[in-house]
């Protein structure tokens, strides 16, 4: 036997859906959910009886059984879904290029419906434990992902200097490319610095403007090998380089008890990812970075290697994030100001980019990263057309 | 206000806490302080554990104070300070607690601008077994 090839290059991302983007859409979450994924098959212009594989996250509602029976998928011969919230959404693409790329199926849809903007807030649940360990958080009012990663925050603007300016820049760079996108949620409603320094705390040091929308929609792609990819409708988008990652005493999203709490699992995600690529963070063009948080920016930056540690919130300064800047992110406006779908619009805006269709078009792009979420068990991709 | 939801490999720490006491979960074999509190040491993988008694003494590593929206007990104290205490005996391992101005004192019974970091704090324990920390200097 040969050694394995990899995964690398071996599949790409064919088709690519969404539903609209609101803080309240009627339809149920598995009407959303089977919505978008005939949009991405119709974009793909892949038949539904084609399907062979889904990928998803444990915290998606609609099981495979019910996706597949509606739409009329095939037979399965490969499901997955990844755990830990947000910093799954680029495992699940992940897997079905694994599952693809080692012959397990041969077309994969992943996917993610939520109905989190009028649906309740996970954290007001006080009877379900969420994947952190609430014994030691909650009684003490540490409620929220939002008190969670402040936590980290006020530590690395202790250590390193970091400013609120620089999570205003992160907001800012979010905004204005939602103010290009009219699927954004923040498409019509520009952000000045004043609004941003004058807005109301969450919990100090993350303002209302260094945390995420609250949406209902949902969005999905679909992956087959790349050779097949060459005869779909769409430029295909490669998926070079893929990974996983969580940290040796990595303790989730409270991340407080071990040697360095804010080295976090992007670290690990970064390793892996870099690699099996045949480039570097300095060739990347464009980034879709995971922002349920501003602070997750800098963190993330540091970690997948844009800048030397402790710098990530150097990096936004002088428009680094903005189109034409260093490394323009989050070009669809993200979670902060497209939809936050669990990071799924990250994924479908990558891929906007290297197809060349976005609405905030980075010049010539050809490669992109794209983050899961910082802060817990996360996962990466590397697109490149 | 929410009380802790204790698993096995937690109830002594609450025991112990419920006494006045605060102990850490230390493997018996090569003595490898651990928190949170698991059945086995991610060092040597020893099955042993003791609970050792720390001095209580430590700093704040990083603090964060909270806003609406909360639940509605946490929300009529806020805003209120919650902090990472760093243990002066086992430095990888921070608590999450409040600085109050004394024992069974609410979280927000001291002002958020007197928190620092690096601060000294010393442990206290309210009535129902939380441990509460207090600065060393008030």
């Amino acid at each position: 036997m040969a050694i394995t090839a990899g995964i690398k290059d071996a599949t790409a991302i064919a088709g690519i859906g969404q539903t609209a983007f609101a803080r309240q859409l009627p339809e149920s979450e598995r009407t959303l959910a089977c919505r978008a994924i005939l949009a991405a098959l119709d974009d793909a212009g892949i038949a539904p009886a084609e399907v062979d594989a889904l990928a998803s996250f444990t915290m998606e509602e609609t099981d495979e059984v019910e996706v597949a029976k509606a739409l009329g998928l095939g037979d399965l011969t490969f499901f997955s879904k990844v755990g830990y919230g947000g910093g799954g959404s680029c495992a699940t693409v992940a897997h079905l290029a694994a599952a693809i790329a080692s012959g397990q199926a041969t077309v994969g849809v992943a996917w993610r419906s939520r109905k989190r903007g009028s649906g309740p807030r996970p954290w007001k649940n006080t009877a379900v434990q969420l994947p952190t360990p609430a014994q030691w958080t909650r009684p003490f009012g540490l409620l929220r992902p939002a008190d969670e990663i402040a936590m980290l925050t006020r530590r690395h603007m202790h250590e390193y200097g970091t400013t609120r300016d620089h999570l205003f820049n992160v907001a800012l760079a979010c905004r204005n490319r939602a103010n290009q996108n009219p699927a954004a949620i923040m498409y019509d409603r520009p952000l000045t610095r004043e609004m941003y320094m004058t807005s109301r705390w969450i919990s100090e040091p993350l303002c209302l403007f260094d945390n995420c929308l609250e949406t209902d929609g949902a969005l999905a792609c679909v992956v087959v090998s790349a050779e097949r990819a060459r005869d779909c409708r769409r430029t295909p988008v490669y998926i070079h380089s893929a990974a996983q990652g969580l940290p040796a005493q990595h303790h989730g999203m409270v991340n407080y008890w071990n040697d360095d709490p804010l080295t976090g699992p992007a670290w690990t995600a970064a390793r892996h990812l870099w690699k099996h690529a045949d480039f570097t963070p300095e060739d990347v063009q464009v980034a879709q970075i995971y922002d349920a948080f501003t602070a997750l920016i800098p963190l993330s930056l540091e970690g997948y290697g844009f800048c030397g540690r402790g710098e990530g919130g150097a990096f936004t300064e002088g428009g680094a994030l903005e189109i034409g800047g260093r490394l323009p992110m989050n070009t669809g406006g993200g979670g902060l100001s497209e939809a936050y779908v669990h990071g799924f619009n990250l994924i479908t805006e990558g891929v906007r980019q290297l197809r060349g269709t976005s609405t905030a078009q980075v010049p010539g792009a050809g490669t992109c990263l794209v983050t899961a979420g910082e802060g817990v068990p996360t996962s990466a991709l590397l697109l490149r057309n | 206000m929410l009380t802790p939801v204790v698993d096995d490999d937690g109830a002594p720490f609450w025991g112990y806490a419920a006494q006045g006491e605060l102990r850490v979960q230390t493997c018996a074999d090569c003595e490898e302080p651990r928190f949170p509190p698991r059945p086995c040491c991610p060092h040597c993988q020893s099955f042993a554990s003791e609970w050792r008694q720390v001095s209580g003494r430590g700093r704040v590593w990083s603090y964060v104070v909270p806003h609406p929206p909360l639940l509605p007990e946490y929300a009529e104290l806020a805003p209120y300070n919650v902090i990472l205490v760093e243990l002066a005996d086992a430095p990888r391992i921070r608590l999450v607690g409040n600085l109050v101005t004394g024992p069974d004192a609410p979280l927000n019974s001291l002002s958020p601008d007197r928190i620092r970091i690096g601060a000294r704090v010393q442990v206290v324990f309210s009535g129902d077994g939380l441990p509460q920390w207090m600065l060393e200097r008030p």
